[in-house]
């Protein structure tokens, strides 16, 4: 710039509003991105490390009997279907985990509004719920089998323990923060507790207790396979074990595969779910 | 008398002791009246109205609607708050409706009832919005349609116009001086808008503060029709500047003997 040295101070400005008018899209802070730019990120996300995999695979690095390449694992995974395992694996830890849910969903809403909406209440349970959710729940597997057997009870057991005590505080701190206002106003319409409690807070924390599942059922599926690992005759974490016995790693790696995408899928049909029930609070 | 306060005192606890919020507190409402309190903040005048709507108790003293002394919160008594208070999840139409569900009314009657109180505040054309979708002063008329609907006796209003900008502010003030006229129903509105207090009221109550108590009861002589030439009225101004010097007064007071000693 040292050559430029005379061009008037108005000139400088100008020349570098020009440079900030090539705004950097990528690095805008709290910012949304183009559509466009969105979509190809996403598509790189899982295409960047398909590739990578195929890659090292494809040059034999290391031999195929430990890292399948993405077309070995496709191949076991279209046989265990052929065969008719995955659905029955399927159809036996969903059934599992729906149930586990179900008992958490009947135990958790109840208890978490009541310790939401009654300082008593929250007194009396808090404590406790606070200490045995610190409880990790693989900790109690040698109990339940002990009480349970190797049937399914302990295995559902299992899940719910590990989703019953968090599920229950973030359905109670949901409840602590429905505005005061609208609980007054149901009472200045002559409304009793009863019916402030179930038609004004149940209503209003629907969303929450949605996102509370959300979180939680991570550590549902995490449950899940753990406790078929541990004992099943069939399931998909089962099928993990069997495959490890006959030294399947191709297995292994297609129902990894399709462990994540499940519980992905779990995800996104929470969030449908929330979409549809409570439309209000999107957005 | 319709609604009595006779003596009403309220302390709050806090750690430092026993605050007095309001003392020796006596105040009368007349069947079809529009009365507002006005204070400065902190004289306590929130917590008036929430002890009459029966959302706090008081420590000493007794409020009455037609002569039943207050207990808890009740239907007789209808509400309409400064903030937001319509049910987010809840159509319009079903906002409005909700008191009378509450009271078990069936559903037929709940629909006509609403229809006719969202038609009264001029929103039958939203009732199936979302409260999201309407603007501040839209919400603060559902939020009247449907404290109407429940059949109070006396609604009470704590800054309703409170968070509204100016020209909406008084365009809903215009609204609710045809509203009353219309429904015949008695008003008590608490504000710390003077010229609120003037344009809408028959008789005015100035609190001091702490302990907030009644220093003054203003009869606002200007007629039953007023509009926006009502403000520029020579009577409204000293309406005006005389409540503003009794909510000014004590604190200059305050600030004399400060300099005296």
């Amino acid at each position: 710039m040292e050559s430029n040295s005379f061009v008037p101070l108005v000139g400088q400005v100008v020349s570098r509003d020009r440079n900030r008018s090539k705004p950097n899209v990528f690095w805008r802070m709290g910012e949304p991105i183009p559509a466009k730019l969105d979509w190809s990120l996403r598509v790189l996300s899982l295409v960047v490390p398909l590739a990578l995999w195929w890659l090292v695979s494809a040059i034999n690095v290391v031999p195929s009997k430990f890292l399948p390449s993405p077309i070995e694992v496709a191949q076991a995974f279209l046989g265990l279907i052929e065969q008719g395992v995955f659905f029955d694996d399927l159809r036996a830890s969903m059934m599992r985990l729906g149930i586990a849910v179900f008992l958490a969903v009947i135990v958790s809403i109840p208890v978490g509004i009541a310790m939401g909406a009654f300082a008593s209440v929250r007194s009396l349970l808090e404590p406790i719920v606070g200490i045995v959710r610190y409880m990790p729940a693989t900790a109690f597997i040698p109990l339940l089998i002990i009480y349970l057997g190797l049937d399914e009870s302990p295995k559902v057991a299992l899940i719910f323990i590990g989703v019953i005590f968090f599920n229950t505080l973030m359905i109670m701190d949901a409840v602590k923060f429905v505005p005061k206002h609208l609980l007054e106003a149901a009472y200045t319409m002559g409304g009793s507790r009863w019916q402030t409690l179930t038609q004004v807070i149940a209503p209003y924390v629907v969303p929450n207790i949605i996102d509370a599942f959300r979180i939680n059922m991570a550590a549902a599926w995490n449950l899940l396979i753990v406790a078929e690992v541990i004992a099943a005759s069939e399931g998909l974490g089962k099928r993990i074990v069997i495959a490890q016995k006959f030294f399947r790693t191709d297995e292994i790696f297609a129902y990894i595969l399709v462990l994540g995408v499940l519980g992905f899928l779990i995800d996104l049909f929470l969030i449908w779910i929330q979409r549809v029930s409570c439309k209000w609070a999107v957005e | 008398m319709h609604l009595d306060i006779s003596n009403l005192r309220k302390e709050f606890a806090t750690t430092e002791g026993f605050i007095t919020v309001l003392e020796d507190l006596n105040l009368q409402v007349e069947q079809g009246e529009f009365v507002c309190v006005v204070g400065a903040s902190g004289s306590g005048k929130s917590t008036l109205l929430r002890l009459i709507a029966g959302l706090e108790q008081p420590t000493a003293g007794t409020i009455a609607v037609d002569r039943q002394p207050v207990i808890r919160p009740g239907a007789d008594r209808g509400m309409v708050f400064q903030d937001y208070t319509l049910y987010p999840w809840m159509t319009v139409q079903k906002n409005v409706e909700f008191g009378l569900k509450l009271q078990g009314v069936d559903q037929k009657e709940r629909r006509e009832q609403a229809s006719y109180h969202l038609d009264m505040v001029g929103l039958s054309d939203f009732s199936q919005s979302l409260p999201s979708q309407l603007s501040g002063g839209m919400k603060q008329r559902v939020a009247i349609a449907r404290a109407l609907t429940s059949r109070p006796k006396i609604l009470l209003m704590d800054e309703p116009f409170g968070a509204l900008d100016v020209q909406t502010k008084e365009s809903m003030q215009q609204f609710l001086l045809e509203l009353w006229a219309r429904a015949g129903i008695s008003i008590l509105m608490i504000t710390h808008d003077v010229q609120e207090a003037v344009f809408l009221s028959q008789r005015i109550y100035v609190m001091t503060a702490r302990p907030g108590t009644v220093q003054a009861e203003i009869k606002v002589n200007l007629g039953s029709n007023r509009d926006s030439d009502t403000r520029q009225h020579r009577l409204f101004k000293q309406y005006q500047t005389q409540i503003m010097q009794l909510l000014t007064a004590p604190s200059v007071r305050k600030y004399e003997t400060v300099s005296k000693a």
